[in-house]
């Protein structure tokens, strides 16, 4: 077998089962942030300081009962949970980890896949992710996960557009789909007069950053976007009548989207593994923890929008912003080279 | 569709029906478990995508025949049970209860216990207004609120503690005053509470009033004009909210609310924002009639009317003299008779206008007790507010008008 193929492989693996790992302390860390932002203790009768928390809510989920409901469309209703769970760490592929390193005389690459339309590959794995909830809505026979599913697919449809033409305006600027190449553009350095600033794209396309950061919460079904679910309306909405590991697979595939859509954010946004000592992969997670502080943050604070608030703001105000963003962009860019 | 349901037959839960115009309505049973309907409540809905055609409550799932039972227990029998209609503020219906009953001894507490029977009345409200603030906050998404809410009402169910031991079901309130005496600490916690509150009010503020996701969840959404909330005879914020002056502390003044300064706060526009609005602003009023009772209070001075026959004696005296003892043994045993006659007593609960009627035949236990419980009344105006709102509305309103299923249901 070809080494660097077999080298991928072994990458693959040891992503997946630290973004598992991940995802469950995940779970952790939001619960003890929102206690302390709401006043309360959160877990802390499992193991010190509730560390044993995750993997005690995991075995419970493992051997709760299994129900399928008996109208269920059963096919169906098997299948939209592995799809949601499988596709979302999918996502992680083209992400890189930082540059080469050499193990055992080889040369390994700190990614899974470097392909040369990474971002497109990442936009459509995204929104197939959707199509979990939007089967599972339909095929659970519930009305509330019925409406949870429409929402989703509404909504996701909405924001996919959004998120997609947020990042035009990178893509015009670095002149390429792959993240490597957009990673390495980031990690040069941007002299202003006397300031010496990193050339991350938040700093040339602060607008698209903010919309991107709004999409990305709708595109993962979080609060204030989180009406798929709508605990108070819809009760759980599409994974009502989800139980047992079957649930499990929705909320693994739903922290593992987060993480992903972290990680690359702060892949494009803010330069991945570039920071202002010793290169690595540890900037990539700082920068990737932000952003899952601030889905924590906004988790807490907001109110949830409404179905068609949440339609209004993406079509009226996202997508005209977005379009104008690209449209500066793209004439700075002609500008840039001469060409205009 | 929703008579079909009522009725038992079963609905097939994947079918979705063509109605005779060929627009395709759902219905959606929301309730009566659900965690926003506050409690067993059950609303029908008939939605159109998610636009709502019809919403159709049911009613009764906390029934427990309330003022049946009122007619069955000697009168100071009852005063449990009022505790156990609006759970959330159980010492204003003590409140309402006591003060129906004295009015048909034609006896009055003495200045002292009058104030505190205030305090404890504001208190009550401003815990129910904090347990409304937070769910309906929930309801709407903003998660956090219900944790703050209820920290601060654990300050008031402290003082409630206290005074009388009790922190949810109070049974607080006695004829003629209180038989016990109030606890030293408990004049220093109220003043605490009243310096700490406003400032925890704000902060509630600063999260909610100027957000504009909230606004827009809120701002337009389940008016009521001020015509339909006099015919629906709203009261309370509901009615207020809509801008129609009428609270009955004003009204018609009972206790010393007519001894007191306070604003009645009113909206203009009559949706779930001004609603909110309009709570806020009599949490602050109630913060400045506890403040001034506290100074008005006399610092001594007898709690209760102990000379009365209807009053509880003395506990001093019943192990000392043989008087007492007799007359407490009665009054426990057999109650006491007012009057033969009739009375209805309102009071300015947290929901609205709480009355209480009672007729009197002559007999230690009432010919009739009957309840006029404020939100009963309000949950009316949710089909006409749901009109052609949203399916995530729904939540919004049945969280405006405010209501306990215990004080719905009775």
């Amino acid at each position: 077998m070809d080494a660097n193929l077999l080298s991928s492989y072994i990458f693959a693996v040891i992503v997946l089962n630290v973004l598992l790992g991940l995802m469950a302390y995940m779970t952790y860390i939001e619960r003890k942030v929102m206690a302390a932002m709401q006043d309360r203790i959160g877990p802390n009768r499992t193991g010190p300081v509730g560390l044993l928390q995750p993997i005690a809510d995991g075995l419970k989920l493992l051997v709760k009962e299994d129900i399928i409901p008996k109208h269920a469309d059963r096919r169906i209703f098997l299948l939209a949970p592995l799809l949601s769970f499988v596709l979302a760490p999918v996502a992680a592929a083209v992400i890189p980890f930082g540059d080469s390193i050499t193990v055992f005389g080889h040369e390994v690459n700190l990614y899974v896949a470097d392909i040369n339309v990474a971002v497109l590959y990442f936009l459509a794995i995204g929104s197939m992710g959707v199509f979990g909830i939007i089967l599972g809505g339909y095929a659970s026979a519930n009305r509330y996960s019925l409406l949870g599913g429409l929402r989703a697919a509404a909504q996701v449809i909405s924001y996919e557009i959004i998120l997609g033409l947020s990042l035009i305006g990178v893509i015009i600027l670095s002149g390429s789909l792959s993240l490597v190449e957009i990673v390495n553009q980031q990690s040069e350095t941007l002299t202003i007069g006397p300031l010496q600033l990193p050339n991350w794209f938040i700093l040339s396309q602060p607008l698209a950053f903010i919309i991107f950061l709004i999409a990305a919460v709708a595109e993962t079904n979080r609060a204030p976007f989180d009406l798929p679910e709508a605990e108070t309306e819809l009760i759980g909405g599409f994974h009502t009548e989800y139980s047992g590991f079957r649930f499990s697979f929705f909320f693994l595939a739903e922290y593992i989207s987060m993480i992903v859509i972290s990680l690359f954010a702060a892949t494009i946004f803010l330069g991945g593994t570039d920071g202002p000592i010793q290169d690595g992969v540890w900037w990539l997670a700082l920068k990737a923890c932000i952003f899952l502080f601030f889905y924590i943050w906004l988790r807490t604070t907001v109110p949830r929008f409404r179905y068609d608030q949440l339609m209004g703001l993406a079509w009226k105000v996202l997508l005209p912003l977005v379009l104008i963003n690209i449209l500066l962009t793209g004439f700075i860019r002609l500008w840039g080279l001469g060409m205009l | 569709m929703s008579l079909e349901i009522t009725q038992g037959t079963p609905v097939e839960i994947s079918e979705e029906r063509a109605l005779t115009d060929s627009r395709r309505q759902m219905v959606l049973n929301m309730g009566p478990q659900h965690p926003s309907t506050h409690g067993v409540m059950r609303v029908v809905l008939t939605l159109e995508g998610e636009t709502i055609v019809d919403c159709d409550p049911v009613l009764g799932y906390l029934h427990r025949g309330v003022e049946k039972l009122g007619e069955t227990h000697r009168y100071s029998q009852f005063v449990p049970w009022t505790d156990r209609t609006d759970y959330v503020a159980a010492p204003s219906n003590n409140l309402g209860y006591i003060l129906a009953v004295e009015k048909l001894c034609g006896i009055e507490a003495p200045e002292r216990a009058t104030y505190w029977r205030m305090i404890m009345g504001e208190l009550a409200r401003l815990a129910s207004h904090l347990v409304w603030l937070g769910t309906h906050a929930l309801d709407i998404g903003a998660l956090s609120m219900s944790l703050y809410c209820f920290r601060e009402r654990e300050l008031i169910l402290d003082i409630f503690e206290t005074f009388c031991g009790a922190r949810l079901t109070t049974n607080m309130m006695e004829m003629g005053g209180f038989s016990r005496p109030i606890p030293e600490q408990l004049p220093g916690m109220v003043r605490d509470f009243c310096n700490v509150f406003p400032k925890m009010q704000a902060e509630y503020e600063t999260l909610l009033s100027s957000n504009p996701i909230w606004l827009s969840r809120t701002r337009g959404v389940g008016v009521i004009e001020p015509e339909a909330a006099i015919s629906y005879s709203l009261t309370g914020a509901c009615l207020r909210g809509s801008g129609i002056n009428y609270d009955v502390r004003k009204a018609t003044p009972y206790l010393y609310y007519d001894r007191m300064e306070f604003e009645v706060p009113l909206g203009t526009r009559g949706d779930v924002y001004d609603r909110y609005l309009v709570r806020m602003e009599e949490m602050r009023q109630s913060i400045s009639i506890i403040e001034q009772c506290m100074e008005q209070m006399p610092t001594d001075g007898p709690l209760a009317l102990t000379e009365s026959p209807y009053v509880i004696p003395e506990h001093d005296n019943v192990m000392k003299t043989a008087e007492d003892m007799q007359r407490h043994f009665i009054w426990v045993i057999k109650g006491f008779s007012p009057p033969k006659g009739e009375v209805y007593q309102a009071i300015e609960h947290s929901k609205g206008e709480l009355g209480y009627y009672l007729v009197s035949d002559g007999t230690p236990i009432p010919y009739r007790v009957r309840l006029r419980t404020p939100d009963f009344v309000n949950l009316q105006s949710l089909p006409y507010m749901a009109q052609g709102a949203a399916l995530a509305d729904v939540v919004a309103l049945i969280g405006t008008i405010d209501i306990v299923l215990g004080s719905v249901d009775r």
